[in-house]
């Protein structure tokens, strides 16, 4: 029983780290229809810039995560504008794969020239370090730290999106580009402001994860794979697909490394294919003919 | 003998739309049919639907009395049901022969070959140069698509459907786009099409309508209204208010 | 349909088997040269033949089919595994070998084929990468017939034909992976001019447009990955026979980023851009990456986003056009 209680524990904060990172990828492919393989990317620069602020600007917790957020989204203006503007929504999958493994690599050199090729650590304050006593059992604050993030993030954008002006902006612009247009909604601030908002989230995700999926050189590559899967089984653009896809996968990931260590990575890959294949535009995503 | 293509009753929704509404017609070899109606009546949905393009949501499509309801849309055209399309969708970055060898090819079960020449094989050869030759297009065989002007890319969706030796061929809107100085060329190579095959054209033009069509089927908001001869078509109350109302108020608004 | 039969187009000149030919001879010229110019780095010079088959292989489903692909090292992977264990389980005849990493990456191509070629767009590139993923997972856990992450070792080929032995400088397998090499493209290059291969092009450009001439695109896919498969099955078990090892780097997804980024530099649609391509990464690495592995991944990032910002045709495009050019110009003169 504790087992189990402890594996449920360590599923959903795994989940909830994988929803955060990734409803801004499912949310950009849902809306400017970008494969954007590089938004682990966003999110490891995110990790190194709040690595950066505890260890060596000894500032605190928070204000690391806020620093981390900015800074990546400054960081990534610039791609933005002299990038990703060319491939929203019509260039063809290689084109944009292409684009985006590049942009992968090229943060992935320049981020470890600047900050060094080894695994970076997050130090966690005080409250969110130890145990925490919940009444009839005591489980790793950090881990209920983190399901709160991804609680209050999906909140949040589920407000954002159904609640908002932009939100209704928003879904016009997905469901009706042209029409959008002819509304007079300016589509291309639209596109930036949500890209700005779907990087901020990478961040955040990849700094509030950063205990469950480790800062280090290669982050960007090997959680790509995971990020693409999560948002291909949830079905782009969808909140309530990313979330459920997340702590599927947090599941199926969490269960098989204490089930089946040697094979997790096997029974993970094999599952994916099977859903992908079955439903191919996600368990609950739409078709975009 | 039995018609080469019988639609019974097709009718489509998507979502709580009717888009198509229990449509009958019927083609027999010879004929010249054109599908006229204003925008929005569901013209194209109803070439979707009888090049098998979407699934109709009742209704059945009949070949020479079989059901083709459900064949796949290589199965309808191995079957003689071509079709053109409104905007031209050709192989853009092959040369012309190339787009029409390929249909020569398709046709004759050649293209598994893994090893022989393709366009410039003789039996090939032979056909792709004489359809090119018939629509005027023998000097650009060796262009590429996508640096001819429109009208021409018209042609050569034609050549294309030529080349599959339609039984029923489903010409959408073949004039669209074309400059008007070009519009009598696509015109001629119609009326010079195999006269055993049934054309059905969709058309906005009443001009080319009226050259071209011995009958004409009336759409409005997914429904066929009319079906008659094109001067019985201006004539009758009901279409003047569906479609030339409307497209009255076209022309006004232009 | 018209009574007299016209044959206006004129027939372009065209010498019987003259392309191929000139594919032979170039690639022995360019062979020569490396053979005689560089002799101490003919295990380089072989081991860039070995992913140049890669390359054409990806350029068969890339650049011919549009298929966009991140795990098509599972191909290779596959053949290079299959030749390595058929040898250390006593095949050792190189020829024999070369069959079966052929016969294991035909059907780890129709394998992939019918799982990636169902889709197109995210599912695709999805499939691709779980594909790649999955064999990449099954090479590091059956580590009792794989080796594991230690890799494939103890791989000791017999002689070529009987005569040839594999030396210490590599010369045989240099000659030997040459020689394949030149059968190959020959081959592919009639192979892609075929009825077959013309209409996979079709398919790339417009595939509505091809199911409404009659195709059943799926089947061709299928197929076509199944000879993308037969290719890079090559390229493995020359690089298992050559260099005596498979390492897991030959399943990995970071080889089949890699020559994606070949080929694109190349010319994707171009079996001499994936050649081209091939040489220049090949030997760029070569030279960079034993200095740094992060300045070559930032060089790398900023090659692919010049090439899809500046030439997303890749390097042989504008050369074509300029040969054809010359060519207008010359016949009009």
């Amino acid at each position: 029983m504790r087992t189990i209680f402890s594996i449920m524990t360590d599923a959903v904060a795994y989940g909830m780290v994988l929803f955060i990172i990734s409803i801004g990828l499912s949310i950009m492919m849902g809306l400017m229809r970008v494969v954007n393989l590089a938004h682990g990317a966003f999110a490891m620069i995110g990790g190194y810039l709040a690595s950066y602020a505890i260890r060596d600007l000894h500032v605190h917790y928070s204000v690391a995560i806020l620093m981390a957020v900015i800074g990546t989204i400054i960081v990534s203006i610039p791609f933005e504008i002299l990038l990703y503007r060319r491939i929203y929504r019509k260039s063809d999958p290689l084109i944009q794969v292409l684009m985006t493994i590049g942009i992968t690599f090229f943060i992935i050199g320049i981020v470890n020239f600047i900050f060094g090729p080894s695994l970076k650590s997050i130090p966690l304050p005080q409250t969110l370090s130890g145990p925490l006593d919940i009444g009839f059992r005591m489980l790793p604050t950090h881990r209920i730290f983190v399901i709160a993030c991804g609680v209050i993030t999906a909140l949040a954008l589920w407000l954002l999106i159904e609640k908002t002006e932009f939100g209704i902006k928003l879904r016009a612009s997905v469901d009706h580009s042209g029409m959008a247009d002819a509304l007079g909604i300016r589509t291309e601030i639209i596109y930036a402001v949500t890209f700005a908002l779907a990087i901020g989230l990478g961040a955040f995700g990849g700094v509030v994860g950063a205990e469950i999926l480790p800062i280090e050189p290669f982050y960007a590559l090997r959680y790509m794979v995971t990020f693409l899967v999560v948002v291909s089984v949830g079905g782009a653009g969808s909140i309530l697909g990313a979330l459920s896809a997340s702590l599927l996968l947090g599941l199926a990931d969490t269960t098989g490394k204490y089930l089946a260590p040697e094979f997790g990575d096997f029974f993970f890959y094999l599952s994916v294919i099977f859903i992908v294949f079955l439903f191919p535009h996600g368990l609950f995503g739409r078709s975009h003919a | 003998m039995s018609d080469l293509l019988e639609a019974r009753g097709v009718s489509r929704s998507f979502g709580g739309l009717q888009v198509t509404c229990d449509v009958n017609f019927k083609l027999a070899a010879g004929d010249r049919v054109a599908l006229i109606g204003p925008n929005g009546a569901g013209k194209t949905t109803l070439v979707n639907l009888i090049t098998g393009d979407i699934v109709p949501s009742g209704g059945q499509f009949f070949m020479g009395g079989d059901e083709i309801t459900n064949l796949s849309i290589p199965d309808r055209v191995r079957r003689g049901l071509v079709r053109t399309f409104q905007t031209t969708r050709l192989f853009a970055n092959l040369t012309v022969a190339d787009n029409v060898a390929l249909a020569i090819m398709q046709r004759k079960r050649i293209t598994r070959r893994f090893f022989s020449r393709s366009t410039e094989l003789p039996e090939v050869r032979a056909e792709w140069s004489e359809i090119l030759s018939h629509l005027g297009l023998d000097h650009l065989a060796y262009r590429r698509v996508v640096e001819l002007a429109y009208g021409q890319q018209r042609l050569i969706e034609l050549a294309i459907g030529l080349a599959l030796h339609p039984k029923v061929l489903l010409l959408d809107e073949p004039a669209a786009g074309v400059p008007h100085d070009e519009a009598p060329k696509i015109l001629d190579a119609i009326n010079r099409l195999p006269a055993d095959i049934a054309v059905l054209m969709i058309e906005h033009d009443m001009d080319l309508v009226f050259k071209f069509a011995k009958r004409v089927l009336v759409l409005a908001a997914g429904r066929l209204i009319f079906e008659g001869s094109p001067d019985a078509v201006t004539a009758d109350h009901e279409v003047r208010r569906a479609y030339l109302g409307s497209y009255a108020d076209a022309r006004r608004a232009t | 349909m018209s009574e007299i039969v016209v044959t206006h187009v004129p027939h372009k000149r065209n010498i019987p088997f003259g392309q191929e030919a000139a594919g032979a001879l170039s690639i022995i010229a360019l062979g020569a040269i490396g053979y005689f110019l560089y002799p101490d780095d003919l295990a380089f010079l072989t081991r860039l033949i070995g992913i140049a088959f890669l390359v054409l292989s990806l350029d068969l489903v890339t650049g011919y089919c549009g298929v966009a692909t991140l795990g098509h090292a599972a191909q290779f992977g596959v053949g290079a595994y299959a030749a390595g264990i058929a040898c250390v389980r006593g095949i050792t005849d190189p020829v024999a070998l070369l069959a079966v990493g052929v016969f294991a990456g035909t059907i780890m191509g129709l394998i992939s084929g019918a799982l990636i070629t169902r889709f197109r767009g995210l599912p695709q590139l999805v499939l691709s990468i779980a594909v790649g993923q999955l064999v990449a997972a099954l090479a590091n856990k059956l580590s009792w017939l794989t080796g594991g992450s230690d890799g494939l070792s103890g791989i000791t080929p017999g002689k070529v034909f009987g005569i040839f032995s594999f030396d210490m400088y590599s010369r045989t397998a240099f000659l030997f992976s040459l020689g394949v090499l030149v059968i190959v493209f020959v081959l592919l290059q009639r192979f892609v001019r075929s009825p077959f291969g013309l209409m996979c092009r079709g398919i790339k450009d417009d595939d509505l447009r091809a199911r409404m001439i009659g195709v059943s695109i799926y089947p061709r896919l299928v197929l076509m990955y199944g000879v993308a498969g037969a290719v890079a099955g090559v390229g493995g078990a020359l690089t298992a026979i050559s260099t005596g090892v498979v390492g897991l780097d030959s399943v990995s997804f970071e080889r089949s980023a890699e020559v994606l980024v070949m080929l694109v530099l190349g010319g994707a649609g171009h079996l001499w851009g994936a050649l081209a391509g091939t040489i220049i990464f090949m030997i760029f690495e070569h030279i960079v990456a034993a200095a740094n592995p992060f300045h070559w991944m930032t060089l790398v990032g900023l090659l692919l986003i010049l090439i899809v910002v500046f030439a997303p045709r890749g390097l042989i495009e504008p050369m074509l056009s300029l040969t054809s050019r010359l060519r207008r110009k010359g016949s009009a003169a």
